[in-house]
């Protein structure tokens, strides 16, 4: 019965474009193997066969949607409040960078207090790495697009400067964090045959609960919600436009500096010296959009994308198909699901069809 | 060492680090100025170092010598071009945001590339370097005018002056002929456009695969004249770098060329600081930001504001005005 | 002898709605033809039809007598067809002669001519007496000579027939003098014209003719000179009107609004509020009349706390309110319908429910500690549908896809539940069918009657003749003088709304 009016308040039509702009990247990515040679069955069952069959691959796919989903969640949370995020990938650096270093310099702490201190030290560095954007944003009307991209790099440029000269080691790299800081676990190590899956699963589920407990359930969600879509009715309504873009790009912020925390006290225990981008942050847009800006959207398309990465390893061993083959597809799931209105157009009409004949 | 020598090195080394950015800019101005925003910047550059390089050394393999890599900055120019189509037909078309768009199109960009480098070179993540590059060389004649001559014309490329007689020739297009003022009309008010009978549709399809041409003669500059090779990391940040220029000079071609010069700057003293007294004292870190930090203070406005196109990002729909 | 123009039996479709069911429009050469209507009538969709915006799904177009397929504006354009747009068409960036030039440039050489683009312009605006300075650029020149640039833009591209789209609008009572005097001229000239228009006074100045279009059809075509005002109205709204009258006793109680020598400044930073005193009481509804431009917009933002002020004081119900924030004000007792009621009044991606307690979901019964009490804000809303009569599926349905009169049902509703001391009312009709209108006057009258002070603020006359206590006329930013509408007539306020006091220049 529930279930039942629950399904009804479905809206198919929303839903129906991330489901064929996936199948239509899926195929896409089929012909081009086909095209040049390769088996896409095989690639696809390698694929499929890892990540559900071999725990090592099943875990390390939990294991990469930890910062997926948290970068999805940043990107989409400003979503919802009418920003565009570009600058996951920066405040995911300086999340990293701080909850490393944080861990290091404070090496001489317990756990229960030293764990938790990193965790936040990397979500307050992506929040003030939001901040400043949201505040240009208010303050100066600069859009938030531009601004993130540049954020992104002073991101890069500084936190590489800061491990060279403050916390450098061998290998281009910050030295291993603690173990009184790490997030890592022999137990969840062994059950998956000794992947790189850590306690960081947690966090990022209490993030998802938490995004969808403040946008929908709280005066503050209404409030940017509101904001995010008209900002004028919401200033005529009495609220503070500028204030709320602030929040919004800190909160956000806060996301991609807990998804690179994950990464630094989860999967790798250090940071290295970047001379590009991680990369997550921009996955973590296509993400978003799948997954429709929505906390549980956001948590599938993680899966997805998480599965996607993990088993094209897999996928290049065994069928040969180079790893890229992947990026070129969750390239083309981002134009389809962008070109949303032309699918939309094209179901109308098929539907218009079917109502004719 | 002296003030004239400091200049020798880092004049034609901002020349050098410039040229790529002038070119990829420019095509940003002309698309931006249609009312297209191109994020895919970096994605295009990308295509065009790619197909420099492949195109070189194919061309050398064929035995055309110093010309190769000539002729491939104008085949990167018609990939580029080509490749921008995609970000066309998905924001202009299919009226997807043009933000979105641009980001799939360099996640496309690398992947497609890299991707095709494995394919071309069994499995190896990069090409092998190219045999002719554009040179650095002193200009006969102008490189022996003294004091100038060895600041601005020696150890320089063509490409750099290429790219700044290139930047007034768009400035001249946009600027002073019919062509330009129809691409400027769209960017600012395609309904009003529209009731004169200007294809709105037509002139922004122009103005992406422009931006396209342009950041595919970017890359291939790039990669030409700086790199050799195209791996994963060759186009790292040059394209947003870019971006960062367009914005920075205002949407204008001059200003374009001006931030890109600039950054140029910025990069070739970050290079060269440690050989230069004073500068070696600066941590490096401060040249490498500079201009992104330089161009959040510009849109700040407090020098002066910068003002985009007003329709720049903004669908074209037929009736809704 | 054959038509200008001339459509047969238009039929448009969109989704849902017929907006031209079977409309035939017969303009002679040389005349000036009204088109008629409410809005939401048809006028614009018939008229975006015969510029070729839009495809006709039935009828025949003839231009000259010839019959016509126009498929394009630029067909439009080649037929000598041209249209003055409501909304300017006009690149604030671009100078005068750029716009006018736009998509026909001269060049030489292939080469933009912009000095010859120049004298060409000079000429025209010369031969036509149409005053514009072709090197200034659109964004600082005035409205007057904005539409006389989109004038020229017609004429540059040798039009006959030019569709003037409501071009009284934006202009004040002179400036619509100026503008009748051009189109005579242009007339003259041998140009035929169709005026659209809502507006009777317009009407019998100007026009030779008239098309009355009701609801998608049309009704009659009549010589002006054999028509009287009373009857072309009835015939554009189909039945007599059942006039909102503002029938209570006028028994002002305390001042609810006092606003003391105010001065605000507009974005541009040039003072458009002067020096301006205004007191409403509560009981009362007081009108402002005036021409768009002279301050209304930037005098209720900044009661609102929207825009700041720059000297001088506002009290509501004796707090000074004065540059407090919004919401500060809406507690101090402000209501208020704003005049772009999409962009301003409602968040149209939010559900009717939400919409309904923009300004109050922070407070109890609808939140507790920061959380919202969804369950309240229904039943909230689910009442407030019902008592306003607000037509949609439900609370759930997004105010988006709700019709023009229902939204502005929704912002009345949510209004007037608050109960503010101040209720703010502008343009509360504008683009609304009749139906809609009388529900809206009769709330605002019952506010009135409960002892509210209301402040309405409307550029249609009728409206603030019929409402009002009191009228207050503004211009170019300050009450040039209060007057009871029982002693006065459309003729005086046209004159005080352009500035001229009584007995005096």
């Amino acid at each position: 019965m529930k279930v039942n009016a629950f399904l009804k308040k479905i809206n198919w039509m929303t839903l129906l474009i991330p489901v064929i702009s996936v199948v239509l990247g899926l195929v896409c990515g089929a012909v081009i193997m086909f095209a040049i040679g390769y088996n896409p069955l095989l690639a696809y069952q390698s694929i499929i066969e890892s990540i559900f069959l071999q725990p090592y691959y099943g875990g390390e796919t939990i294991r990469a949607m930890i910062p997926l989903v948290l970068a999805g969640l940043a990107v989409a949370f400003a979503f919802r409040t009418g920003l565009f995020n570009i600058g996951v990938e920066g405040q995911l650096m300086v999340g990293w960078f701080a909850s490393v270093a944080c861990a290091i310099i404070f090496g001489h702490l317990p756990k229960f207090i030293l764990l938790p201190m990193s965790v936040v030290a990397g979500g307050a560095a992506g929040a003030l790495w939001g901040f400043i954007p949201g505040l240009l944003k208010a303050r100066f009307k600069v859009h938030e697009v531009i601004s993130t991209i540049m954020m992104n790099y002073i991101a890069l440029y500084t936190t590489a400067y800061l491990i060279k000269n403050f916390l450098y080691t061998e290998g281009e790299r910050t030295p291993t964090i603690p173990q009184a800081a790490s997030l890592s676990s022999a137990f969840l190590a062994n059950l998956t045959q000794g992947s790189r899956l850590h306690w960081g699963f947690v966090v990022a589920i209490i993030a998802v609960t938490a995004m969808w407990f403040m946008l929908w359930k709280t005066t503050k969600g209404y409030e940017l919600r509101a904001v995010g879509f008209s900002p004028d009715a919401s200033e005529y309504a009495g609220m503070n436009v500028g204030g709320n873009i602030i929040l919004s790009l800190t909160i956000s912020g806060i996301f991609a500096g807990l998804a690179g925390a994950m990464e630094g006290l989860g999967t790798y225990q250090y940071m290295t010296i970047n001379s590009a981008f991680t990369g997550i942050g921009f996955n973590g847009i296509a993400v978003a959009l799948l997954g429709l800006n929505t906390p549980v959207g956001v948590t599938l398309a993680g899966a997805l994308f998480a599965g996607l990465q993990t088993g094209g390893m897999t996928m290049q061993s065994n069928a040969g198909v180079p790893v890229e083959l992947i990026q070129i597809i969750i390239a083309l799931i981002i134009f389809f699901v962008g070109s949303g209105y032309v699918i939309k157009w094209a179901a109308d009409r098929l539907k218009r069809k079917g109502h004719k004949s | 060492m002296s003030f004239f020598e400091v200049l020798t090195i880092i004049i034609p080394s901002t020349l050098l680090t410039a040229a790529p950015l002038i070119f990829t800019s420019l095509g940003g101005v002309f698309s931006e100025r249609s009312g297209v925003v191109n994020i895919g910047l970096e994605g295009l550059m990308q295509v065009g170092a790619f197909t420099a390089a492949i195109a070189t050394l194919g061309l050398e393999h064929a035995g055309v010598g110093s010309a190769s890599p000539w002729i491939a900055i104008l085949l990167a120019a018609v990939a580029g071009g080509i490749f921008s189509l995609i970000h066309a037909v998905v924001s202009i078309s299919f009226r997807a945001d043009q933000t979105v768009s641009g980001v799939a199109l360099n996640f496309l960009a690398l992947g497609l590339t890299i991707f095709l480098v494995k394919m071309i070179y069994d499995g190896k993540g990069q090409t092998p370097y190219i045999g002719h590059n554009i040179d650095k060389i002193n200009i006969p004649g102008l490189s022996q005018i003294p004091f100038f001559g060895p600041i601005f014309f020696q150890q320089v490329t063509y490409t750099s002056y290429l790219a700044i007689l290139v930047s007034f020739l768009v400035w001249f297009v946009i600027f002073k002929t019919a062509f330009g003022l129809r691409l400027r009309s769209v960017g600012e008010h395609p309904a009003a456009a529209d009731t004169l009978g200007i294809n709105v549709s037509k002139m922004r399809y122009i103005g992406v695969t422009l931006s396209g041409v342009f950041g595919g003669i970017g890359g291939a500059v790039y990669l030409v004249t700086i790199t050799s090779n195209y791996n994963v990391s060759t186009i790292a940040g040059q394209g947003f770098l870019a971006l960062a220029a367009l914005v920075f000079g205002k949407w204008h071609p001059i200003g374009a060329m001006g931030a890109s010069l600039f950054f140029g700057f910025a990069q070739a003293l970050s290079i060269t600081s440690q050989q230069i007294p004073y500068l070696d004292q600066l941590p490096s870190v401060i040249m490498l930001t500079a201009p992104y930090v330089l161009t959040l203070i510009v849109l700040t406005g407090f020098v002066g504001r910068a003002e985009a196109p007003k329709a720049d990002g903004v669908p074209y729909i037929k009736g809704q005005r | 002898m054959s038509y200008a123009i001339e459509m047969r039996h238009i039929r448009k479709e969109f989704p849902g709605i017929v907006a031209n069911d079977n409309i035939t429009l017969q303009v002679e050469e040389g005349e000036i033809h009204a088109l008629f209507g409410e809005n939401g009538a048809g006028k614009s969709t018939l008229m975006n039809v015969l510029f070729g915006l839009y495809q006709p799904d039935q009828g025949e177009i003839y231009v000259h007598g010839k019959k016509a397929v126009i498929n394009d504006p630029n067909e439009a354009t080649r037929l000598g067809i041209g249209m003055v747009h409501q909304h300017f068409m006009l690149i604030d960036k671009f100078t005068v002669a750029e716009n006018i030039i736009l998509g026909r440039e001269p060049r030489k050489h292939g080469i933009l001519d912009l000095a010859k683009a120049v004298k060409l312009v000079k000429e025209l605006s010369e031969k036509y007496g149409l005053d514009v300075d072709p090197n200034k650029k659109v964004e600082d020149i005035t409205v007057g000579m904005q539409q006389r640039v989109e004038i020229l833009k017609t004429l540059y591209r040798g039009s006959d027939i030019i569709i003037f789209d409501e071009p009284t609008a934006v202009l004040t009572p002179i400036e619509i003098q100026e503008l009748i005097v051009i189109m005579k001229r242009l007339v003259k000239e041998g140009k035929s014209i169709i005026l659209i228009t809502h507006k009777l006074k317009e009407i019998f100045e100007a026009c030779d003719r008239c098309t009355v279009i009701r609801r998608g059809r049309n009704i009659d075509t009549v010589a002006i000179s054999e028509t009287n005002p009373s009857d072309l109205a009835s015939m554009m709204v189909g039945r007599k009107v059942n006039v909102q009258i503002n029938d209570a006793p006028y028994e002002p109680k305390e001042r609810i609004l006092e606003i003391d020598h105010l001065n605000v400044l507009d974005s541009r930073k040039v003072n458009v509020i002067k020096d301006l005193n205004l007191t409403v009481h509560g009981g009362e509804i007081l009108g402002i009349a005036g021409v768009d431009g002279n301050g209304q917009t930037e005098l209720i933002e900044a009661i609102a706390g929207l825009r700041k002020v720059r000297d001088g004081s506002i009290k509501i119900g004796g707090r000074d309110v004065t540059n407090q924030k919004t919401r500060k004000i809406i507690e101090a007792g402000l209501g208020y319908i704003p005049e772009d009621r999409q962009k301003h009044g409602l968040v149209l991606d939010f559900s009717v429910g939400e919409n309904m307690v923009l300004q109050t979901y922070y407070k109890k019964p609808y939140a507790q500690a920061g959380i919202l009490k969804n369950k309240v804000i229904t039943k909230k809303a689910k009442q407030l549908i019902e008592e306003f009569d607000v037509r949609t599926p439900n609370e759930k349905t997004l105010a988006r896809s709700l019709s023009g009169g229902n939204q502005q049902k929704v912002i009345v509703a949510r209004e007037v539940d608050r109960s503010p001391q101040l209720l703010i009312a502008a343009q509360p009709t504008r683009g609304l069918d009749i139906g809609a209108i009388e529900f809206i006057h009769g709330k605002l009258l019952e506010e009135k009657k409960k002892g509210k002070a209301v402040l309405l603020v409307s550029f249609e006359l009728d409206e603030i003749l019929h409402l009002s206590d009191r009228i207050a006329v503004i211009y170019e930013g300050h009450i040039i003088d209060i007057v009871n509408p029982k002693e006065t007539d459309e003729n005086e306020l046209g004159l005080l709304m352009a500035g001229r006091r009584k007995g005096g220049a």
